[in-house]
């Protein structure tokens, strides 16, 4: 399957997908505010309804953004649902959501996903020093 | 002797400005076009000006949040756009004060009055909620909410309240028949 790589920028987040199965990789980090978020996140989505026809054994993507604006945490919800009919689907699914130890909102933020989706979570901490 | 006086008079609106500017605790203040590219440079010059002033860093990210979210609203649904067909530039102002207590950001744009009505028990219902309201209430606008044409959310004035633990203050101004000026402020305290 294709890989996805974008680069992160001030606004748009780093986005690597990669199902390879010797050493798969997803992960969206960094900053979210793009000027369109339908037209930046519609190619991840569609990634995912191509992956879903055919996923490996264990997904599990990655998120670790330090910001992202509410439109798009609608964007964000939509990806996560794609996760979840994968789940639902009885495939192995995990989101680990990574947020910087001393940032309570980015930690809520992640329990409130996880509360919202019916998608395993692991909520993962780590320091920016 | 009449160009001199003009001359004196745009030096003087300048010391008076600055003196209003003062008087208000005002740190930045613009009027005009709000695009994505000032929303990005707005926002980072606030987050490297409050770094410098040794904020904490959730103070921080708190004023970025407001910040963008506040310049967003402007650029979307601001009625005043230079060009008809321009989804993200609308005009309007944008104000950042501070003192000992408190950042104060605010937003002053022109709005249709067919909307207000719609805006107004928008804001009253986040502005009556509380912590576990307002959560349940993003819940419910994530999951269920609409994304408008504009890459609206309508989750905004949401997570302004529920960053800062404060409501919002707002008001309308009439215009016209067909047009209102809406000033909203968000207030983050320093010691939160």
């Amino acid at each position: 399957m294709r890989i996805i790589k974008i680069e992160g920028t001030d606004d748009t987040p780093q986005v690597t997908l990669d199902a390879n199965p010797e050493n798969p990789f997803m992960e969206i980090s960094g900053r979210s505010l793009p000027e369109d978020v339908v037209a930046f996140y519609d190619p991840i989505l569609e990634w995912l309804d191509e992956y879903a026809e055919n996923p490996l054994e264990k997904t599990v993507l990655n998120i670790k953004l330090e910001y992202f604006n509410t439109a798009s945490s609608k964007l964000l919800l939509d990806i996560l649902l794609k996760l979840e009919d994968l789940s639902e689907a009885d495939h192995d699914v995990l989101v680990r959501w990574h947020y910087p130890d001393d940032d309570e909102d980015m930690e809520e933020a992640g329990e409130e996903y996880e509360d919202i989706v019916e998608v395993p979570f692991e909520q993962v901490s780590y320091s920016i020093d | 002797m009449a160009e001199s006086e003009k001359n004196k008079a745009k030096l003087h609106f300048a010391y008076d400005f600055y003196k209003i500017m003062k008087e208000s605790d005002v740190t930045f203040a613009y009027e005009g076009e709000i695009t994505h590219e000032i929303t990005k440079a707005f926002s980072s010059l606030a987050e490297s000006h409050i770094a410098l002033n040794n904020e904490s860093n959730a103070l921080q990210k708190r004023v970025f949040h407001v910040m963008v979210e506040s310049l967003q609203n402007i650029s979307k649904h601001s009625s005043e756009r230079k060009f008809k067909d321009s989804m993200f530039a609308g005009q309007g102002i944008f104000l950042v004060t501070k003192d000992d207590q408190e950042y104060n950001i605010t937003t002053g744009n022109v709005v249709l009055n067919e909307k207000i009505p719609a805006l107004k028990e928008h804001i009253e219902k986040i502005n009556s909620g509380n912590k576990k309201t307002l959560k349940e209430l993003y819940k419910k606008k994530i999951k269920f909410g609409k994304l408008s044409d504009k890459g609206g959310a309508g989750l905004g004035f949401i997570d302004m309240v529920r960053k800062t633990g404060e409501q919002l203050i707002y008001t309308f101004l009439d215009l016209n028949d067909k047009k209102t000026y809406f000033v909203l402020t968000s207030t983050i305290f320093r010691t939160k």
